[in-house]
């Protein structure tokens, strides 16, 4: 089977790229006050709509219908798009996907585009790849500037940069605006207006001269052909707007039946997803608007194998709004990049391995990123069983066999009273032999635990000793 | 066999067997019911747009205040947008026509426009491209946007604009001025889109 490649290496397990994070005090911060933020504003805006549990099961089944009648609604769509003026293209794969945007810049001359967010590019990585073609795509997000200005990766789905604070992002444009474009300003601070101001400046000169862009879509409409991008800033509308080629790479999960339904994802996204009534700028466009050219490449890259799954393919419904992430108490803890994929939080613990497949000791331990407290399913505004799929996900991917060997070590112990006794006596007289690693294969088991200390005598030796606290 | 075929046959491969779902809409679809200038004028404010209630007779003269009061001197004023409107004194009214260029766009001191929709639950203005509106950049590049919003267009909730609008056209969607908040959450106004927004709603 081909390797399916999701923007991010897959060489550590999760426990061990969660223990670096969990060291990391200021990032826990910046992720704590974040976090907490958004989910506050999120309750209040879902709190204030009266049918909120009615759109959301309507979303749940609009996706739930698009996804048992995919075929279908693809082809509507390809029809839909081809008939409004634009171009359809299909990917299997992210290098195929990759080749395709490659050769749609390049027949147009161009070596610059911008691009407005879009997990599915980062899924492909598509900026290296065209970096490799001698195209250079510049992010216009602020928060994918100041990652990729960084030289870092993305942690959040749609706070990318929620790692990072001020300080961190004024040195980050002081140090690395010009090797891009414009260089900030000399006196440049770290209060947030500033720091807008000068990625306003920086990125406008892109926008006025650039004439290629690359977008994702949030949605796509079957029906009518229509793209439609939700933003906040007004880069998504400035790449969607001025470049002459607009090319979106686009999931094949995204597709709605009809322009109706947006009436119930123009609700649940911006609540779910920032906390907000309506996001500040929505644009649609169907096919060439505007003379523009348009290109739609519809992408698979690993879609199909989650679809095929019963209890997984659910995953295929979200919507990439985030409250899971923004409500997990190990997302909190860790942060987005512990995750090793684009899709970190919740919904990456079962959507990347089940995209990518359970062949790496990551993607085998995400399904065990969870605490399955639950709280990802009560905020998902589709609906998705996140916990169930986790469940279903570890059934497969069995626990690392230190942990089984001492699992079962346990059971070997506890049979017995008198077994459990001796051994804590022998624990006693050697604790200090004990380190606070475990050697070899068993490490696995306190990188990510804490070993407790051993005391110097047990319960059971205390309460001989003092007639249970009488003596 | 071409990647389309490949992958329509593994969604096809996927799908054997599985049952189709049904959609349910239980909840609030478009209503007859109008709009409240009220309520949409407090959600407007809630995004920090400034805000203004006029009757027909007064929008002229609001809309010279306004502009008098950023010091503008040069404003787009997009075909069909009425011209009784726009008698401002000593500002240049620029016609997009022929299309300016993004750079000359860059230069002016802002735009004023009419809208295709307005929604009071949201405090959003939709603008579809039609007459007084003018193409998506002209409500993009300059740093200033005035809107002229009649109260006949304020429907009261989304699924009211989306049965109004043409999806064939291409459509903006505005809630507020431009804005991020990428920097530890603090909302910045003005990133890449209009820093300012302005509303003058036509009893
Ligand atoms: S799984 Fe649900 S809550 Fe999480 S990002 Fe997707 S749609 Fe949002």
């Amino acid at each position: 089977m081909s390797v399916t490649f999701l923007g991010m290496p897959a060489d550590r397990p999760f426990p061990r790229n969660a223990a670096r994070a969990v060291r990391d005090s200021q990032l826990r911060f910046n992720l704590r006050k974040a976090t907490r933020t958004i989910r506050a504003r999120r309750a209040s805006v879902v709190a204030e709509a009266p049918d909120w549990a009615e759109l959301r099961e309507a979303g749940r089944a609009i996706k739930e219908h698009t996804l048992r009648n995919l075929d279908r609604y693809l082809v509507q769509l390809e029809e839909a798009v081809t008939a409004a003026g634009g171009h359809v293209h299909w990917a299997a794969g992210a290098a195929e996907a990759n080749r395709i945007v490659a050769g749609l810049v390049k027949a147009t001359g161009e070596t610059e585009v911008v691009k407005v967010k879009s997990m599915a590019t980062q899924e492909i990585g598509l900026n290296e790849a065209l970096l490799e073609q001698g195209i250079t795509a510049y992010e216009t997000d602020l928060a994918e500037l100041i990652v990729q200005l960084g030289d870092d990766r993305p942690s959040h789905i749609v706070v990318p940069a929620i790692h990072r604070n001020r300080a961190e992002i004024r040195e980050i444009f002081a140090e690395h605006m010009s090797g891009w474009g414009r260089p900030a300003p000399e006196d440049l601070t770290d209060e947030p207006a500033a720091l807008a101001e000068a990625a306003r400046l920086h990125l406008r000169e892109r926008f006025l001269k650039t004439k290629v862009a690359i977008s994702g879509a949030n949605f796509a409409i079957a029906e009518t052909g229509t793209m439609v991008v939700l933003e906040s800033e007004g880069n998504g509308r400035m790449c969607l707007t001025l470049p002459r080629t607009l090319i979106s790479v686009v999931g094949i999960e995204k597709v709605l039946p009809s322009w109706r339904d947006l009436e119930v994802f123009l609700q649940l996204l911006p609540r779910s997803s920032t906390g907000e009534r309506m996001n500040p700028y929505t644009s649609t466009w169907t096919g060439a608007a505007e003379g523009q050219e348009f290109h739609l490449v519809l992408l698979d890259n690993g879609r199909t194998r989650v679809l095929a799954d019963e209890v997984g393919r659910q995953a295929l419904r979200c919507i990439r709004c985030s409250a899971c992430l923004n409500v997990c108490p190990v997302y909190e803890r860790t942060g987005g990049h512990a995750y090793g994929s684009v899709y970190p939080g919740p919904i990456g613990a079962i959507l990347t391995p089940q995209l990518r497949g359970m062949g790496s000791e990551l993607d085998r331990s995400l399904p065990y990123a969870s605490s399955l407290c639950g709280a990802c399913y009560e905020v998902c505004p589709v609906a998705i069983d996140i916990p169930s799929v986790l469940v279903d996900l570890r059934s497969r991917a069995r626990h690392p066999w230190p942990e089984r060997a001492g699992m079962a070590a346990a059971g070997w112990v506890f049979e017995r009273h008198g077994r459990l006794a001796r051994l804590q006596r022998a624990g006693g007289r050697l604790r200090r032999l004990v380190p606070r690693r475990l050697p070899g294969p068993l490490g696995g088991w306190t990188d990510t635990r804490d070993l407790p200390e051993v005391p110097r005598e047990s319960f059971r030796e205390w309460w001989d000793r003092t007639d249970g606290g009488r003596r | 066999m071409s990647s389309r075929d490949l992958i329509l046959a593994r969604v096809r491969r996927a799908l054997a067997g599985v049952p189709d779902a049904g959609i349910t809409r239980a909840y609030r679809g478009p209503s007859a019911a109008p709009g409240e200038i009220r309520l949409y004028e407090e959600r407007v404010r809630d995004y920090r747009a400034v805000v203004h209630v006029v009757d027909e007779a007064g929008v002229a003269g609001r809309v010279a205040r306004s502009l008098a009061g950023r010091g503008a001197r040069r404003i787009v004023v997009p075909g069909g947008f009425p011209p009784r409107w726009f008698a401002a004194e000593g500002v240049e009214a620029v016609a997009d026509d022929p299309p300016l260029s993004a750079a000359d766009l860059d230069a002016v001191d802002g735009v004023v426009t009419t809208c295709a929709v307005a929604i009071a639950e949201t405090g959003t203005i939709v603008l579809d491209t039609g007459p007084g509106q003018g193409r998506r950049a002209l409500t993009l590049v300059p740093d200033y946007h005035l809107c002229v919003v009649r109260a006949a267009q304020i429907v009261a909730a989304v699924p009211d604009a989306v049965a109004r609008l043409d999806p064939a056209r291409p459509l903006t969607w505005i809630s507020g001025p431009s804005a991020t908040s990428d920097i530890e959450l603090n909302r910045v106004e003005g990133v890449h889109g209009p820093r300012t927004l302005e509303v003058l709603i036509v009893r």
